[in-house]
C-alpha cells in the first residue's frame, strides 16, 4: 500500500518535471508553431548558470534563489537571439525550424562542452531540499520533488494568469488565434513573437535549475527530455495550457505505474502505445483551438 | 491557426518558388537529359570511384550510398507529400536486423545459433521468431516487406485520423525511440545495445576479402539507381501529381473526392521499404547494424541529408545525403574536437538561408543564365 | 542482379593481385616516427567520460617521447572521434588501421564500441588496447584488455561484501550489456554464497528518473546496493537515493562504475559513505602514482581528478611500449608473442601481462567515498589477482558460459 501510494507520488512528480520541461514548448510550439529542438539546450543552460552562480554564491539556498530569475534571463535572452537571428526566417516553415534548431543544438552542446568541459558538473543542493517529510502510514515524500511540483504548479499559474490578465497576454493570444487580423488591429506581431519565444526560452531555463536537484548537469542532459515533452504539448492540444498540464500529470502517473508493474523500458513503450491510441481517438489533443482556419 | 503546411508551399497562380523545383510536369521535361544524367551517375558510381578511391574509402562510399537510398524515401515522402518523418531509422533498423539476423544464422551454419545469445542470453535453443530468418526466401523479401508492412500499420492509423504536420513528425520521431528501446531491453535475443556485429559471410562469400567488399559496393550502386528509377517513375505518375497536391492543399483533393490518407499512406510506405533496403545492404557494407543506427539522432540525420540537398528534387536528395555524410567523415578526421560546430553550422545555414537546398543553387544558376540570355538578345 | 555481381566481379578481379588480399594491413614504420590511433568518443553522450581517458593517453605518449621514444622513434598520436556511435567507431577504426597505418591504437569506452570495431581489428590483424573495466566473456587476439575483467572487480566486491555479513543484495543497473552481464554473474555468486537477490531493476541507458526503483528498493528490505549504472544515471540515482532517506550506512550502494570523475559529476553531498570497486584510487600509495597525479594536475589543471579507467589507459600505452621493446619491432605478431610476463610498475601497483588471455593481473581495490570528493581504500586483495575473464576457476560460475 505504501508502495503504491509512493509510486503515485512519483508519478506526479514525473508529471511535474515533465510539465515544467514542457511548459515552455506549450509557449514555443503551441502557441507559435515552432518546433525548438535546442529548448533542451536551453534547460541545459539555466543549470549550467546554477552551476556558475555558486562558484560566487556559496550559500546553497541563496544560490538557487537566485538562479531562478538569472536562469529565466539568461536562457530567455538566448532564446530570443535564436528567435532574432533564425526563426523569424521560418514561421511560414514549421517543419524547417526542427531542422534549423538541431544543427542550433548540436552547436550549443559543443560549446557547452568548450567551456565547462566534457565532464557533467556539480552543483549544492540546500539540505532542506535534499531531505525528505513523512506522511503518516510510513511513506516519505522528497523535498525536492515537493519543491519542483510547487515550482511547476507556480509557473502554469504565472503563466496562465499573464496570458489572461495582461495587455501581452491578449497580443499574444491574439496572434496565435489570428495572426493577420492582429497585425491589421495594430499589434505589432514580430514583437509579440519575440517576447513569447522570451519567456518560452525562459521558461526552459527555471526547468535547468530545478533539474540541478535531480539529475546530471552536463552538455547532453537536455536531450533526453524534450521528445518526451513535445508529446505532451502534442497530446495536450496545441494553444492551450491546460491540455499540458493534464497529460503531464496523466503521463506521469501512467508512466510510474507501469514502471512498477513491468521494467522502466516496457513502460516507455507503453507510454507510446498509449500516445498513439489517445491521438487515434482524438487527432488534435485534448483540447483543441476553435480557429476559423480551414483545418 | 493556419494549417501546417509543409514545406515549401507553392501557391497555384503565383510565380514557382526558386526552392521548389517544379514537380508538377507530366511526363517530365524530356527523357533524352534524364537518360543521359542517368548514365552518367552510372558512370560515375561502377567506373570512376571505384577507379579513384582506396578500398577503405570506396567501402565508405558504399555506407553513404546506403544512406542516399533512404534519402530517396524521404525525398518521396517528405518532399512530395510533405510528411516530415522522423523515424526512417526504426525502417532502417528493420531492413537492417532481417538481414543481419539471417547472416549471423548462416554464419552459425546449419542448426547454430548466434555467439552473442549464449553470452547473454543463455538460450538454449534458438527463439521462434529468428527462425524464419535462417532462410533466405524469407529474410531477403522481409527487409522490404516488414518496414512496409510496419509503416502501412501505423500510417493508416494516424492519416485516417488526419495527424499531419508537426504532430506527425514528432510522434514518428517517438516511434524511433520507442524501438530503440524496445529493442535494447530483448538483449538476449536482439543484441542489445551492442546490436548485431561481426557479420562474416555474404550468401557464401567472406565479407573480409576485399574482392567481396567491392561487389558489395557494386550491388548497393546498382540498386539505388534502380531506386532512383523507380521514384522517377513514381513522381511523374498521376499518383505524383496527385501526392503533390495533396501536400499543397490536403481540404482541396479531398473534396475533389479523392482520399488523401491513402495517397499519404502510399508514400509512407514506399520511404519505409527503401529505408529497409537500405538498411539491409548496410549490414554487409559495414558489418553491423545496432540501435545506435535507428534512434532519433540517424532519424534526423537521414532528413537533414535531404534538406541540405534539396527535398523536392530527384537527385537532391541522394546528393545531400552523400554530401552530409562525406562531410561528417571528412571534418571529423580534420578537426576531431570541433567538427560539431561545423556540422551544426551546415545544417542552420543550407535549412535558414537555402530552402531549397543546394539543389536550389543549380536552378538559380541556371535562370540567371537564362536571364543573361534574354538580355543579351533584346 | 546477376548482372551486378558479374559486372562487380569482373571489374575488380584485376585489383586484388596489386593489392596483396586480405593478409591484413601493416603499420608504417618507416619513418622517424610510429603513429598510434587514439579512438574515443569527444562528443556525444560518452565524452562525459571519453575526454579524460584521451587526455590520460596524450600524457603518457609524451612521457614515452620525452624520454625517447619507442625503438628510438618518437610516437605520432592520430586522434579520432567515435561519437558515442558504434558503428562510426568501426569507420574510425578502419580509417586508423588502414589509412593512418598505426602500429596500434588506444581507446574505446562502451562494450558496443568494442564489439563494433573488434571485427575491424581481427581482420586487419592489428592492434587495440581496451582501457575499460568490462564484463568479460571475451578474449580477442588482437585486443589487449588493460581494465579489470569480472573476476578482479565484481567478485571482489562481492567477497567484500559478503565479509561484511551482507545477506542480501539488490542489483540496480543501466539496460546493456555489461550490467546484465555483471548480475548474471552477481547471482550465481549469491546462489552459491547464501546470498540473496531481492530485486533488479534496468533503467535504460541515459535514463534520468529513479523514483520508481528508488521506490522500489527502499521496500525491498536488502542490504546493499549492487551498481552498474551508466554515465548520467547514476547522478540522478544518487540524487534520489539521498531524498528518499537512503543512506550508506544503513544501505550502502557498491558502484563499479564511478571513480574520481564521477564523484565531480554528483558531489560528495550525495555520495559521502558509499563503495565503490576498482583497481585504482587517486589516493593509491606508490611513488609511480605520486608520479602520475603530480604529472597529470600539471598538464591539465590541480583540480582535476585522476580515475581508474584513466590509470588504465595510461598503463596501456608504457606496457605497448615495453611489449614493443621486448619484441624488437612494432610487427603486431611479434608484439603478442612478447607479451606474456611483461611488468609495468603502474600507478595501481605493478601490474602483468598475461599472453594467453591478453588481460593484466591487477590488485583488486574496495574504496569509500569521502567528503573531500577522494576515494580511499578500505580492503584489498592484496596481490594482483591473474585474469580469468570465462571465470573458469570458480566453480559458481560454472553454468555462466
Amino acid at each position: 500500500m505504501t508502495v503504491l501510494f509512493g509510486q503515485l507520488f512519483t508519478g506526479i512528480s514525473i508529471g511535474a518535471v515533465l510539465l515544467l520541461v514542457a511548459l515552455g514548448l506549450a509557449l514555443t510550439f503551441g502557441q507559435m508553431n515552432v518546433i525548438n529542438m535546442a529548448h533542451g539546450e536551453f534547460i541545459m543552460a539555466g543549470a549550467y548558470t546554477t552551476y556558475v552562480l555558486q562558484q560566487s554564491i556559496t550559500g546553497a539556498g541563496l544560490s538557487l534563489l537566485v538562479a531562478l530569475p538569472v536562469a529565466f534571463v539568461v536562457a530567455g535572452t538566448t532564446g530570443m537571439l535564436l528567435e532574432i537571428l533564425l526563426i523569424r526566417r521560418l514561421y511560414a516553415r514549421p517543419l524547417d525550424t526542427l531542422l534549423v534548431t538541431w544543427g542550433v543544438s548540436l552547436m550549443l552542446q559543443q560549446l557547452a562542452r568548450d567551456i565547462f568541459g566534457s565532464p557533467n558538473v556539480q552543483t549544492r543542493a540546500p539540505d532542506l531540499l535534499t531531505g525528505n517529510v513523512a506522511v503518516p502510514g510510513g511513506l516519505t515524500v522528497a523535498n525536492n520533488r515537493l519543491f519542483i511540483l510547487a515550482l511547476a504548479l507556480a509557473a502554469v499559474t504565472a503563466l496562465t494568469l499573464a496570458l489572461r490578465l495582461t495587455p501581452l497576454g491578449r497580443r499574444i493570444r491574439a496572434v496565435v488565434q489570428n495572426r493577420d487580423l492582429a497585425a491589421v488591429s495594430g499589434i505589432p506581431t514580430a514583437r509579440v513573437d519575440r517576447t513569447t519565444f522570451f519567456l518560452g526560452s525562459g521558461l526552459a531555463g527555471l526547468a535547468g535549475v530545478a533539474l540541478t536537484l535531480l539529475g546530471p548537469i552536463g552538455p547532453t542532459m537536455g536531450t533526453n527530455l524534450i521528445i518526451d515533452a513535445f508529446l505532451v504539448v502534442v497530446v495536450g492540444g496545441i494553444g492551450q495550457l491546460k491540455g499540458s498540464v493534464i497529460v503531464a500529470f496523466a503521463l506521469g502517473v501512467l508512466q510510474a505505474t507501469g514502471e512498477y508493474l513491468t521494467t522502466l523500458s516496457v513502460a516507455k513503450v507503453i507510454v507510446f502505445v498509449a500516445i498513439v491510441a489517445f491521438l487515434q481517438w482524438r487527432p488534435q489533443g485534448l483540447f483543441t483551438l476553435r480557429t476559423r482556419s480551414l483545418a | 491557426m493556419t494549417a501546417v503546411t509543409p514545406a515549401p508551399p507553392s501557391a497555384a497562380g503565383a510565380p514557382a518558388p526558386t526552392d521548389a523545383a517544379p514537380p508538377n510536369r507530366p511526363g517530365g521535361r524530356s527523357r533524352l537529359p534524364a537518360a543521359a544524367g542517368f548514365a552518367c551517375g552510372a558512370a560515375l558510381l561502377f567506373a570512376v570511384a571505384p577507379l579513384a578511391l582506396s578500398d577503405f574509402r570506396l567501402a565508405l562510399l558504399a555506407k553513404y550510398l546506403c544512406v542516399a537510398m533512404v534519402a530517396v524515401g524521404i525525398g518521396i515522402a517528405w518532399g512530395r507529400g510533405g510528411l516530415l518523418t522522423l523515424g526512417q531509422g526504426v525502417f532502417f533498423g528493420l531492413g537492417g536486423y532481417a538481414m543481419a539476423m539471417h547472416l549471423k544464422l548462416a554464419d552459425a551454419g546449419p542448426g547454430g545459433m548466434p555467439d552473442f545469445m549464449q553470452l547473454y542470453g543463455q538460450l538454449d535453443e534458438l527463439p521462434v521468431w529468428w527462425r524464419p530468418f535462417a532462410s533466405p526466401w524469407f529474410a531477403l523479401p522481409a527487409t522490404v516487406l516488414l518496414p512496409m508492412a510496419v509503416a502501412f500499420g501505423l500510417g493508416s492509423l494516424v492519416f485516417r485520423r488526419r495527424v499531419r504536420g508537426a504532430y506527425f513528425a514528432i510522434l514518428s520521431q517517438a516511434l524511433a525511440a520507442a524501438m530503440v528501446i524496445l529493442l535494447i531491453g530483448q538483449q538476449g535475443t536482439t543484441g542489445g545495445t551492442n546490436g548485431l556485429t561481426d557479420i562474416q559471410g555474404f550468401f557464401g562469400y567472406d565479407l573480409d576479402d576485399p574482392v567481396n567488399q567491392r561487389m558489395v559496393y557494386f550491388i548497393i550502386a546498382g540498386v539505388l539507381l534502380a531506386l532512383l528509377a523507380l521514384a522517377r517513375q513514381l513522381v511523374h505518375s498521376r499518383y505524383g501529381e496527385l501526392l503533390v497536391a495533396v501536400r499543397d492543399s490536403e481540404e482541396r483533393v479531398r473534396f475533389l473526392g479523392y482520399d488523401p490518407a491513402s495517397v499519404k499512406l502510399v508514400a509512407y510506405v514506399v520511404a519505409a521499404g527503401m529505408a529497409g533496403l537500405a538498411g539491409a545492404l548496410f549490414v554487409p557494407a559495414v558489418g553491423i547494424i545496432s540501435p545506435a543506427l535507428i534512434g532519433i539522432v540517424p532519424s534526423i540525420e537521414f532528413v537533414i541529408g535531404v534538406a541540405v540537398g534539396g527535398r523536392a528534387t530527384l537527385l537532391g536528395p541522394v546528393l545531400g545525403a552523400v554530401a552530409v555524410a562525406w562531410a561528417r567523415t571528412a571534418l571529423s578526421e580534420r578537426f576531431p574536437g570541433t567538427w560539431t560546430y561545423l556540422q551544426g553550422l551546415l545544417f542552420v545555414v543550407v535549412v535558414a538561408f537555402l530552402p531549397g537546398g543546394l539543389a536550389s543553387l543549380w536552378a538559380l544558376a541556371r535562370r540567371r543564365g537564362a536571364e543573361r540570355a534574354e538580355v543579351s538578345t533584346s | 542482379m546477376t548482372l551486378v555481381a558479374a559486372v562487380a566481379m569482373t571489374a575488380c578481379g584485376s585489383r586484388t593481385s596489386a593489392e596483396g588480399g586480405a593478409a591484413g594491413v601493416t603499420a608504417d614504420v618507416s619513418g622517424d616516427t610510429v603513429k598510434v590511433g587514439l579512438l574515443n568518443s569527444l562528443s556525444g553522450t560518452m565524452a562525459i567520460s571519453e575526454v579524460t581517458v584521451r587526455d590520460a593517453i596524450m600524457l603518457a605518449v609524451e612521457e614515452i617521447n620525452a624520454a625517447g621514444g619507442v625503438l628510438g622513434k618518437k610516437i605520432q598520436p592520430v586522434g579520432e572521434d567515435g561519437a558515442s556511435d558504434w558503428p562510426t567507431f568501426a569507420e574510425k577504426a578502419e580509417k586508423l588501421i588502414s589509412e593512418d597505418r598505426v602500429a596500434a591504437v588506444f581507446g574505446c569506452w562502451t562494450s558496443a564500441s568494442r564489439k563494433a570495431v573488434k571485427p575491424v581489428f581481427e581482420k586487419n590483424k592489428a592492434l587495440l588496447f581496451y582501457p575499460v573495466q568490462y564484463e568479460g566473456l571475451e578474449q580477442s587476439p588482437y585486443i589487449f584488455y588493460t581494465g579489470a575483467t569480472t573476476n578482479q572487480q565484481i567478485v571482489p566486491g562481492l567477497d567484500y561484501l559478503k565479509a561484511q555479513g551482507t545477506t542480501s543484495v539488490y542489483l540496480v543497473g543501466s539496460d546493456y550489456v555489461f550490467p546484465r552481464t555483471a548480475n548474471k554473474i552477481i547471482k550465481a555468486y549469491a546462489a552459491a554464497n547464501g546470498m540473496t537477490v531481492v530485486g533488479e531493476d534496468y533503467a535504460p541507458l541515459g535514463s534520468t528518473e529513479f523514483g520508481t526503483i528508488v521506490n522500489k528498493v527502499k521496500s525491498s528490505g536488502a542490504k546493499a546496493v549492487f551498481n552498474t549504472l551508466n554515465g548520467d544515471s547514476n547522478v540522478a540515482f544518487f540524487k534520489e537515493y539521498k531524498s528518499a532517506g537512503l543512506t550508506a550506512a544503513a544501505m550502502p550502494v557498491v558502484s563499479v562504475s564511478i571513480a574520481e570523475e564521477e564523484v565531480k559529476g554528483i558531489g560528495t553531498q550525495y555520495l559521502e559513505g558509499q563503495l565503490t570497486a576498482w583497481n585504482y584510487y587517486q589516493t593509491t600509495p606508490g611513488a609511480a602514482n605520486n608520479r602520475f597525479v603530480a604529472a597529470y594536475k600539471a598538464k591539465y589543471g590541480a583540480d582535476k581528478p585522476t580515475s581508474d579507467p584513466m590509470e588504465a589507459a595510461y598503463v596501456s600505452v608504457h606496457l605497448w611500449k615495453a611489449m614493443v621493446e621486448k619484441a624488437g619491432a612494432f610487427d603486431v605478431e611479434r608484439v603478442r608473442g612478447a607479451s606474456d610476463g611483461i611488468t609495468f610498475d603502474a600507478p595501481e601497483g605493478l601490474v602483468t601481462v598475461d599472453g594467453r588471455t591478453q588481460h593484466i593481473a591487477k590488485t583488486a581495490r574496495i574504496g569509500r567515498i569521502g567528503a573531500d570528493g577522494l576515494i580511499t581504500e578500505v580492503w584489498n586483495s592484496g596481490k594482483p589477482v591473474a585474469p580469468d575473464p570465462y571465470l573458469k576457476t570458480y566453480p559458481w560460475a560454472s553454468g555462466l558460459s
